[in-house]
């Protein structure tokens, strides 16, 4: 009971946090779960994000509901997810039934411009600290780049992109 | 009404892969063209709004409608049909991952994507510093939060709550300039 309620909490502050929607939330995720809680390894975690990206849903739930069926099962990824949108959709809530007020708040504006650049900050180190674990040879970096690459100059669908890096994964690191 | 507003979001929730900004143009077919529940200029204030609040887009978004269409029982209809369909999916695969992960060409699969995944945030970082439009005040704050996460180890709660603190005071300067 202790447990869930731990996982409750956590996941209640990362949702309370979790500004610029998707990734910044992994900036967040990789604190609260595997350096304080150790729920979830750093590879396990990047698998995660992998099914996220393949699978319907904000990258926040989807990654919530795993993290938490890893913790406490079925129960766990309950908790986590209700967690994780619950500040959220208070917040949607209360912002829906002031609109009119809010609209012209200066303060919050300044605020989020404050904020906006952080997201990117949050971002970038994710990112930095999810390529230290998951590439880990020269075969690795050719995927990276050529992933990149696609998603940019060739506008491949993400969803695509896994699949084939995948098939790559397979002739890489199982034929080779 | 609800069961409506409910099942709208539901199969919204269920098709929407990418989440964020894929799901805009799918929410505003359905809600604003479809079923008229908002009117187009409501729809877009809703975004603006909804956007710079936490939390995943779609679910603050599916909120607000909900609620402009039929108040706090909306609003909690259309938040869960936004959240269940990713639950329930996520939780089958995760209940079958353990068991198949063990699988070497499974393995090998996973080796192939994590790199991807890297690209993928890469991009997404990538858009996201041209659509802010850089400037050296703004570069100098994500620069800052970057290196006193990684360098540092802050938390990342703690460089967004000094950022917003200083947005509030640098912004409040700049515009009585």
């Amino acid at each position: 009971m202790t447990a869930l309620l731990e996982l409750f909490l956590v996941f209640l502050k990362i949702g309370a946090f979790s500004f610029g929607g998707g990734y910044a939330v992994l900036a967040l995720i990789q604190k609260e779960v595997i350096e304080n809680s150790g729920w979830i390894s750093p590879k396990e975690f990047i698998d995660i994000v992998a099914i996220a990206e393949m699978t319907p849903g904000p990258i926040a739930v989807n990654s919530s509901t795993f993290v938490g069926y890893k913790a406490g099962a079925v129960a766990g990824s309950a908790v986590a997810t209700l967690g994780v949108v619950l500040i959220p959709i208070t917040i949607s809530l209360i912002v829906s039934v002031y609109y009119n007020k809010f609209k012209h708040l200066n303060q919050v504006n300044r605020i989020i411009k404050g904020i906006r650049p952080a997201v990117l900050g949050l971002i970038a180190a994710a990112c930095i600290k999810i390529a230290w674990a998951s590439i880990v040879d020269i075969k690795g970096i050719i995927i990276a780049l050529l992933t990149f690459i696609g998603v940019w100059k060739l506008k491949i669908n993400p969803i695509i992109a896994i699949l084939a890096s995948g098939v790559l994964g397979v002739v890489f690191y199982g034929v080779i | 009404m609800l069961m409506d507003i409910f099942l709208t979001f539901f199969k919204i929730g269920s098709f929407t892969i990418g989440g964020g900004y894929a799901m805009l143009p799918i929410i505003q077919r359905e809600v604003v063209d479809n079923k008229k529940w908002l009117g187009e200029e409501e729809f877009l204030d809703s975004i603006a709004v909804t956007n710079s609040l936490p939390g995943p887009l779609a679910i603050n978004c599916a909120t607000f409608v909900g609620y402009k269409t039929a108040g706090y029982a909306g609003a909690a209809a259309a938040a869960l049909g936004a959240v269940l369909p990713s639950f329930l999916i996520i939780l089958v695969i995760a209940v079958f991952f353990a068991s198949f992960r063990e699988n070497p060409i499974v393995e090998h699969i996973f080796s192939g994507i994590r790199p991807a995944v890297v690209a993928l945030i890469a991009y997404a970082l990538f858009k996201l510093v041209k659509s802010m439009g850089v400037n050296p005040l703004n570069i100098s704050f994500s620069i800052a939060v970057l290196l006193l996460i990684l360098l540092f180890n802050f938390h990342p709660i703690v460089t967004i709550v000094i950022c917003g603190a200083l947005g509030l005071f640098l912004y409040r300067k700049e515009e009585k300039q």
